[in-house]
């Protein structure tokens, strides 16, 4: 049985000062954006502290096409020999291979699934399903439902998060990221009702995210959720050098991660 | 030098970097006569078994890779996909006859209970069921990255050189002669699989 998984997202955008380069930054429910550094130090700095895989997620892909994504991607993986999973504005087969071609491991697809949903399916036919991650953002909405966004969250689409998800593995998702974006950046805890669902009705893993700011937040997660993986962009940026304790603060709560070799 | 198989599946960067980082010489081979060149292959992989087995038939590589693999014996990694296209025959979507290197089929995972999931995705601990020059310096309880929806079974035990459990006991690695596979991701795996390429680099079977 695979170890949890603890996964640094490291969302990208154009940087303030520099229009042609991507940085790391963190956001608030999907708003407001705090710059953080570059891509590739962070990545070494996550792979230091033993991380399990990173999160690529370029968040402007109206500005910043599938290329330029993909070349930040190019130069973290020399440097970089853990897996990668990476997304934002991934429409086509061309992005795909791209991607890949440059040290991408798995593909997020969250919009365009949405779209078109036979997209995941010729992608999971193509390059196996292991290589497609569905990315589902979602909201809960004042009478207590949930819906899914797309769009980085600005277009309701009137899909249910778990029946989505369901839908999504039948069509040949081979993973699924939740990102509650009410709980994005807030650091108060994850939105666990949805995944702890999830997790009994689908086959294939889940990382969930969004709102991790303590350790504690993580071992909830595994614990209640039973999720395989957590992801946090905020909670890393924060708490720079401080993976290593956060490990151990989760394998103390009983959760079985990897430790450092 | 190391020489990679580049028939248009997967992520052959990540091997190239990792590689490249050891401080070694390392060459994509992008057309079968380019194997000769070389005096290790490296076989990855990611994707469907039958795409990988349609490139590999159709530009050629199979035939290069019996000669320089099987006939003249030069030390092979397989990994993932590379290692399961190894195997007789997969099940994966039909049934489709592989390379035959190894006396295997590969069948899809089966755990057995629903909170193990398919694919398995993430690091596994490995046990070791031989002691071998490609797992020099790797500590007992090793994790490595897998990421797989397939197996290998094979038929003679003597050729599993590594498992680890997954609701089942599924292989890890397995060797025969000049050949060492992996199912999971070294070039993934941060130093331990670090190491074991450069124990492959060293590897003399």
């Amino acid at each position: 049985m695979s170890k949890k998984r603890l996964i640094p997202k490291l969302q990208l955008a154009t940087s303030r000062n520099n229009p042609n380069k991507l940085v790391v930054v963190i956001t608030k429910q999907f708003g407001d954006k705090i710059e953080i550094g570059d891509p590739v130090s962070q990545s070494k700095i996550f792979q230091d502290q033993s991380a399990d895989e990173l999160i690529f997620l370029n968040i402007e892909s109206r500005k910043n096409n599938v290329k330029t994504l993909s070349e930040v991607i190019a130069k973290v993986s020399e440097e970089i020999f853990m897996p990668m999973t990476v997304g934002g504005g991934v429409s086509c087969d061309e992005d795909f291979r791209l991607l890949l071609s440059h040290g991408a491991d798995k593909i997020s697809i969250n919009t365009k699934a949405v779209e078109s949903p036979e997209f995941i399916t010729e992608m999971s036919n193509k390059y196996g399903a292991q290589c497609v991650v569905v990315s589902i953002d979602y909201k809960k909405e004042e009478d207590g439902t949930f819906q899914v966004y797309t769009q980085g969250g600005t277009h309701a689409t009137g899909l249910d998060p778990i029946q989505w998800a369901i839908q999504a593995e039948m069509l040949g998702a081979g993973e699924l990221l939740l990102t509650c974006i009410d709980h994005d950046g807030m650091r108060n805890g994850l939105e666990l009702q949805v995944p702890s669902s999830l997790v009994q009705q689908v086959n294939i893993p889940i990382i969930c995210g969004g709102g991790c700011g303590l350790a504690k937040h993580f071992s909830d997660a595994f614990l209640q959720a039973n999720v395989e993986a957590v992801c946090a962009g905020s909670f890393f940026a924060h708490r720079d050098q401080n993976l290593i304790q956060t490990r151990s603060q989760i394998s103390n709560a009983g959760v079985e991660i990897r430790m450092q070799n | 030098m190391i020489g990679i198989v580049d028939y248009g599946m997967g992520n052959l960067l990540s091997v190239f970097n990792a590689f490249e980082y050891l401080g070694i010489s390392v060459k994509i081979c992008s057309e079968p006569e380019d194997l000769s060149q070389v005096d290790r292959i490296v076989l990855p992989g990611v994707g469907a078994i039958n795409q990988c087995i349609l490139k590999l038939n159709e530009s050629g590589f199979t035939e290069a890779l019996n000669e320089q693999v099987i006939q003249l014996a030069k030390p092979t990694l397989g990994i993932c996909l590379g290692m399961q296209v190894m195997a007789k025959q997969s099940f994966e979507g039909g049934t489709h006859s592989c390379l035959g290197w190894f006396d295997a089929d590969v069948i899809r995972l089966n755990p057995g209970q629903p909170n193990l999931k398919v694919p398995n995705i993430g690091w596994n601990t490995i046990q070791f069921d031989k002691q071998i020059p490609l797992f020099k310096g790797l500590p007992e309880f090793s994790d490595f990255y897998f990421v797989h929806s397939y197996q290998v079974k094979v038929h003679h035990e003597s050729e599993r050189v590594a498992t680890y459990q997954h609701g089942e006991t599924v292989t890890a690695a397995i060797m025969k002669d000049n050949i060492f596979a992996t199912q999971f991701h070294p070039e993934k795996s941060q130093d331990l699989g670090l190491t074991m390429l450069e124990n492959f680099i060293n590897w003399k079977p």
